[in-house]
């Protein structure tokens, strides 16, 4: 009988109108303790007013050795950045 | 300090190829440039090891270190002080959990972790295996050993390794009223009866020279600090984060009328530094060997919570494995 | 407590019971920090101790208060004996292991919840937002121990062994909890307690709720008529005063 609790990774919403924001990980039998544990241990100081737990083996995270790949090509599309364009000083609201 | 046992280590660079020294050139550049360093991106072997060894020791330290000061929570004089030191060893239990949580990116379980230290074969802080026999010991941990822990805790808040150094900031932020606490808490005794004042000196004499001990061997003596410091998984040596902490905590004792229990103490005028007289670094070693006053009582306490606790976890797997169902999930949203 | 204590007194010694009971099970969960079964329950039941020893800070000051003689949180706390406290016995009885702790904690936190559920409407309007405050509280204790009672009580073996047992120990002590005295029933008439007949059906079904999802029986009534919200307690109190009011009373007047 095992008695290893699982690793679950803990996202905490600030406030209404944020996102949840990944905050650190903890141990659980189930999702119902992760989340009174996230409770306890993530919010001691109204950090949060929403919790989401993800187990930490089901979440996929891209290949470090691709970054280049994925990443990189994004670099020289300057044109998608509004700094690109010159508009005359004069003409404003834009 | 809390992985002051790091220093006594010997430490070796293992690159033996022109590519593999290559890496750890383009490593040493990213660190040097004060990027983070991530979970999954490559890092020498040596600095993962060093990592795991310095968060476990650290982690080692906050859950030992609660046995101290929980000592005196059932005795706690006034509620105020009660829910003060509750809180204050609850946190001491959260800072273990995120650093338990930080070295796991690293590839090694808690549970791996934490047999290490009850098999007796993981280090923590010397200073938890000293006893706390009086409420004034309450005081004097929080504003001397927590006011040394801050001196070492800041800095690593910048540390290379991203997890370690989130955790840290976190950890930083939450300490900062346990200092407070405990200085609060000398004050009141120092300003209270005769046997107060005598109970607050008598914790104070105690604790000063442990206190120092906590920065670990002198640098001279401490083999792996150019490596950490290279690696900023450490950016300040051992004496420099000691004498800081001297400068800063004398005029607080005087503040509180204890006399400090050192007759070589003296103002050096010339550095503008408090000096101090020597440390007693056999009785550092005999600490860290395990030959304190309460290695044995701190690892005893560990093992039977965790021993005791063994049923518990079993349980909680085993009503999971028999009802995934009930297990809710998370109200998104 | 008799009929012919005024009605301050009444009301003073109603606060008592339910301000000693937090005190008293927060000093009990208290001792737990640094000894749980894991990192995360250290952390938990820390959390609950704080909100019990918070209740007890508010609700002994209103006592004092209403006493009306200048005794503070501090002097109530420290300064009284066994038998002036007003606790439940269910409340100081000692941790044992972790089953027998979460037993205790399921059977108080349904009574504390079930009473400051009504008590946010109490004719004493201190009182009633006291209760505001606690019940959101007792919410949280309740889903804990209840969960962890469920997960005991369906797990292995073993750990339907120890709940089963810890059931049988401790359910005598619920017999305060389900039967009203006099001062219960004075309190309700005037609009400052709950009513108990209330409090009870609400406890009873919670408890039968949460045994069943346990796989574990609702043991056989047993009488015990030695209640400690009147000051008769069990041993176990002592020690845990002689503990808690150690420092106080080796050194009487000073402050901390």
């Amino acid at each position: 009988m095992t008695e290893d609790w699982v690793l679950y990774e803990v996202f905490i919403r600030a406030r209404a109108g944020l996102e949840h924001k990944h905050v650190g990980s903890l141990h659980a039998a189930d999702a119902r303790m992760a989340i009174e544990h996230a409770r306890d241990i993530y919010t001691r100081r109204q950090e949060g007013v929403s919790i989401w737990v993800v187990r930490s083996n089901d979440i996929h995270a891209a290949d470090p050795a691709e970054a280049a790949a994925l990443f990189d090509p994004a670099g020289d599309k300057i044109y998608r950045h509004p700094t690109f364009y010159s508009i005359p000083e004069e003409v404003k609201n834009i | 300090m809390y992985t002051q046992a790091l220093d006594a280590q010997p430490g070796a660079a293992g690159a033996d190829d022109a590519e593999q020294q290559a890496r750890l050139a383009r490593f040493q550049e990213r660190i040097d440039r004060d990027e983070k360093i991530e979970p999954t991106d490559w890092m020498p072997e040596q600095y993962r090891h060093m990592l795991i060894r310095q968060i476990a020791q650290h982690a080692h330290s906050e859950i030992v270190g609660m046995l101290p000061e929980g000592n005196w929570i059932t005795r706690a004089p006034s509620l105020r002080r009660k829910v003060v030191l509750i809180a204050k060893v609850q946190d001491e239990g959260g800072h273990g959990l995120y650093l338990y949580s930080a070295a796991e990116t690293l590839g090694v379980t808690r549970a791996a972790l934490i047999e290490q230290l009850l098999a007796g074969q993981a280090r923590y802080s010397s200073i938890f295996n000293y006893p706390t026999l009086t409420w004034a010991d309450i005081g004097a941990i929080g504003w001397l050993v927590d006011g040394a822990a801050i001196m070492n805790q800041i800095p690593l808040c910048r540390c290379s390794y991203g997890p370690y150094a989130r955790a840290m900031v976190r950890i930083c932020k939450e300490e900062s009223f346990h200092q407070r606490q405990g200085y609060e808490l000398m004050l009141t005794l120092a300003r209270g009866s005769a046997a107060q004042r005598a109970m607050a000196q008598d914790a104070f004499a105690r604790w000063w020279r442990p206190a120092l001990m906590m920065f670990g061997p002198s640098d001279a003596h401490s083999v792996h600090t150019a490596q950490s410091m290279r690696w900023k998984i450490k950016r300040f040596s051992n004496d420099e984060l000691r004498q800081k902490f001297i400068d800063a905590t004398v005029p607080q004792a005087h503040f509180l009328g204890l006399s400090i229990p050192d007759p070589e103490l003296r103002w050096d005028a010339a550095s503008q530094h408090f000096q101090t007289g020597p440390i007693d670094w056999g009785e550092f070693e005999a600490v860290l060997r395990g030959d304190g006053p309460c290695n044995r009582e701190r690892l005893a306490a560990r093992r039977e919570a965790h021993e005791a606790g063994a049923w518990v976890r079993a349980a909680a797997v085993a009503y999971a494995e028999k009802h995934p169902e009930h297990a809710p999930a998370a109200s998104v949203g | 407590m008799n009929g012919a204590c005024t009605a301050a007194e009444a009301h003073c010694e109603y606060v008592l019971r339910l301000a000693d009971t937090s005190l008293v099970a927060g000093q009990r969960l208290a001792e737990w920090l640094g000894h749980g079964p894991t990192l995360e329950e250290d952390l938990a039941l820390a959390n609950i101790a704080l909100d019990l020893f918070g209740q007890a800070r508010l609700l002994l000051t209103l006592a004092g208060r209403i006493e009306g003689c200048a005794r503070d949180e501090d002097a109530l706390a420290f300064g009284r004996d066994a038998a002036e406290f007003r606790n439940v016995a269910l409340a100081e009885q000692p941790n044992g292991d972790f089953a027998q702790t979460i037993v205790r904690q399921v059977m108080l936190d349904a009574w504390q919840l079930e009473t400051y559920s009504s008590l946010v409407a109490s004719a004493d309007t201190e009182l009633a937002a006291i209760a505001q405050k606690a019940v959101k509280e007792c919410r949280y204790h309740w889903r804990y121990s209840s969960g962890w009672l469920v997960r005991l009580g369906d797990g292995t073996g073993e750990s339907h062994r120890r709940a089963s047992a810890a059931l049988q120990a401790l359910w005598r002590f619920t017999d305060e909890l389900r039967v009203a005295d006099e001062l219960d029933a004075r309190m309700a008439a005037c609009g400052i307690g709950p009513e108990p007949a209330v409090v009870n059906a609400r406890w009873q079904e919670r408890l039968a709720g949460v045994l069943e999802a346990a796989r574990l029986t609702v043991p056989a009534h047993q009488h015990y008529p030695w209640h400690g919200k009147r000051g008769v307690h069990t041993e176990a109190l002592t020690h845990l005063l002689a503990t808690l009011q150690y420092l106080p009373r080796l050194y009487p007047g000073v402050s901390w």
